[in-house]
């Protein structure tokens, strides 16, 4: 890609000799764009930035007081974050692992000739096109104790799984399994059908176990699309606040997200959650990056 | 897998597609479950064991869209046959739909005006976003831009950042310039999430259109503007249209941004079906009309995508 040529920007190009030079073309395609989430994108996060070292709270007109870096320390000392972070690391670790068992389960079961195979891996994507606030909202109905319809399949009576506070994390992953076990499974597919045939027929001949099949030509070949996969959904996870909003309130499913937006938004703290903003700013931030180099290092396969 | 095939291997197939079909069905269950309790009467909805089999209804798709009080007295033999149907399914309901007291007109909820907000903003910031991210990819596409991976890196790394970090300054902004609670500030959070999106994916597909086509243009006397406009453009039409998809569906679901940013003026649909529910027995049979009303379009969609799933759902990294 980066080795392609590029059209030189002479201005003295028969193009430019009559119409916008491809100088001011690039320039005016691509600076609204740059202008535009510069402003509607950096720009905020430099005035939280200044937030950050003040005692602001937007629900009252008090002036914001300069406080230095006190908003950082009392944060990284408060042992409640710590306990937002240790649930959000659960959370990410419980569903990300769920969704690559289920998703690459279901892609390997796919990965060979089935009737009406596209609209059926069409129909396994659909939950994750879905709205997660909207559509995790009707678990509620599905996870009801009392008539809920997974209490009944499983022959649970009475199981509480959103008002056990042990519980209530594990089913919100669920639901986020669920949504975006496909996507991992879209991924794989991808990975598996790239497999060269003639590696398997190579295996078969030699008589090759289907475990070492497996692990030595499936797996390291499905691997970095599988990582794409791993690395998005741990960033997405991370994230995580429709859905865990829209289903819990319990203390023990309070994921990092949700605490900020409790602290920004119901207790007014504005100048304390532009600091948490920043500090789970960076988390993303690194892992961004990460998922990045990975998508460019496959898009130079 | 062609070849000659074991008895073995027809039976692991076999297996195989027991599975594919079982877990499908755990998969749609959710979904059918939504379609089905829209349905029903409010009595068959939250039963045990489960109603499967029920004579459909649409009452709970009137409700979704009118207000209405609990009975207090049953209504007249009179009123009742005077009443047109959807009135009627209601009074059997034991409720009443709200009437205006002087012109006798039917009071709406919120979910209509909700259901409206959510297209024209989702429609509108989808347009602004292909747009500026189509012109903006040919540019990083075809021209040399210094440090071209390092912007790119900036265009996408916005659309990472977590809405609620985000949404804490723009709601401090916003309301210096009024613009909290109204269409163009959500407009505007949209436009800019999904203008990220619409770079790297509009770049895959620019890049793949062969750069001999313009060239070819330009030789034949077209300025840069016109070879872009009338041979590049059409080309990348379904790649467009593709993008267009995934920006409307992005906005479409969209919730932190929603509820943080509006409240009624321009609140869609996702913040507004959660805030139904409240507290006490909700009438599980109403939203599960409104999510279902909700979840259409995105279903269409899908169906359409299909081919370009996997592309959007990577940045682009992955093509088929």
């Amino acid at each position: 890609m980066a080795s392609q040529v590029m059209t030189n920007l002479d201005p003295k190009s028969r193009a430019a000799a009559k119409g916008l030079s491809d100088l001011t073309i690039r320039n005016l395609f691509i600076i609204p764009t740059i202008a535009f989430l510069i402003i509607f994108n950096i720009f905020p996060l430099l005035y939280s930035l200044a937030y950050s070292f003040t005692d602001f709270r937007a629900s009252t007109n008090a002036p914001a007081n300069f406080v230095g870096l006190q908003n950082y320390r009392d944060l990284l000392s408060d042992p409640f974050i710590w306990k937002n972070f240790s649930i959000t690391a659960k959370y990410v670790l419980i569903s990300v692992t769920g969704q690559v068992l289920v998703g690459f389960g279901l892609a390997m079961l796919l990965n060979r000739s089935i009737p009406a195979k596209g609209l059926i891996t069409t129909l396994l994507l659909l939950p994750m096109m879905l709205s997660m606030a909207v559509v995790g909202l009707f678990w509620k109905l599905l996870y009801d104790p009392n008539f809920g319809i997974i209490n009944y399949f499983l022959g649970l009576d009475k199981f509480e799984w959103l008002a056990d506070p042990d519980v209530a994390l594990y089913a919100i992953a669920i639901v986020d399994i669920w949504m975006w076990a496909p996507f991992v499974m879209l991924l794989s597919l991808a990975g598996l059908s790239a497999v060269p045939k003639h590696l398997y027929e190579a295996a078969e001949i030699d008589r090759a176990s289907g475990i070492y099949t497996f692990f030595r030509i499936t797996l390291p070949l499905v691997a970095p699309i599988l990582m794409i996969a791993i690395i998005f959904r741990t960033m997405e996870a991370f994230k995580t606040f429709d859905l865990a909003y829209v289903l819990s309130s319990q203390p023990t499913t309070e994921l990092i997200a949700i605490r900020l937006y409790k602290m920004a938004f119901q207790e007014w703290q504005t100048g304390m959650s532009s600091a948490f903003a920043y500090i789970v700013l960076i988390m993303v931030v690194a892992i961004t990056n990460i998922y990045v180099k990975y998508l460019n290092k496959v898009k130079a396969r | 897998m062609a070849g000659v095939r074991t008895p073995r291997e027809i039976l692991t197939n076999r297996v195989a597609i027991v599975a594919v079909f079982v877990a499908l069905a755990i998969m749609l269950t959710p979904i059918y479950w939504i379609a089905s309790t829209s349905f029903k009467p409010r009595n068959l909805a939250t039963t045990i064991p489960p109603t499967v089999v029920f004579e459909p209804t649409v009452s709970p798709f009137v409700k979704l869209f009118t207000k209405r009080s609990q009975l207090r007295e049953q209504p007249t033999q009179e009123e009742y046959d005077a009443a047109p149907w959807w009135e009627q399914m209601v009074f059997d309901g034991g409720e009443k739909v709200v009437r205006n007291r002087r012109s006798g007109e039917v009071t709406m909820s919120g979910y209509g005006d909700r259901f409206t907000n959510s297209l024209i903003i989702s429609i509108v910031s989808t347009v602004l976003a292909v747009s500026m991210g189509t012109l903006t990819a040919y540019g990083f596409s075809r021209f040399k831009v210094a440090g071209e991976d390092d912007w790119l890196f900036f265009i996408l790394s916005t659309r990472m950042l977590p809405p609620v970090v985000v949404a804490i300054p723009m709601f401090l902004m916003y309301r210096v310039v009024g613009l909290n609670d109204t269409h163009l500030g959500l407009i505007i959070l949209y436009t800019a999430f999904n203008l990220s999106f619409a770079v790297w994916i509009m770049k895959g597909f620019i890049d793949e259109i062969p750069r001999e086509y313009e060239e070819a243009a330009l030789v034949d006397g077209y300025t840069r503007m016109q070879a872009f406009f009338k041979v590049v453009l059409p080309e990348a039409l379904t790649g467009m249209a593709a993008t267009a998809v995934f920006c409307f569906i992005t906005a479409w679901n969209e919730y932190a941004f929603a509820l943080i940013m509006t409240n009624r003026n321009a609140q869609t649909a996702p913040p507004y079906i959660p805030s139904q529910v409240g507290s006490g027995l909700p009438d599980w049979t109403v939203i599960a009309a409104g999510t279902l009303l909700f979840l259409i379009p995105v279903a269409i969609f899908t169906f359409l995508l299909r081919n370009h799933l996997l592309r959007g759902m990577s940045f682009g990294a992955i093509r088929k």
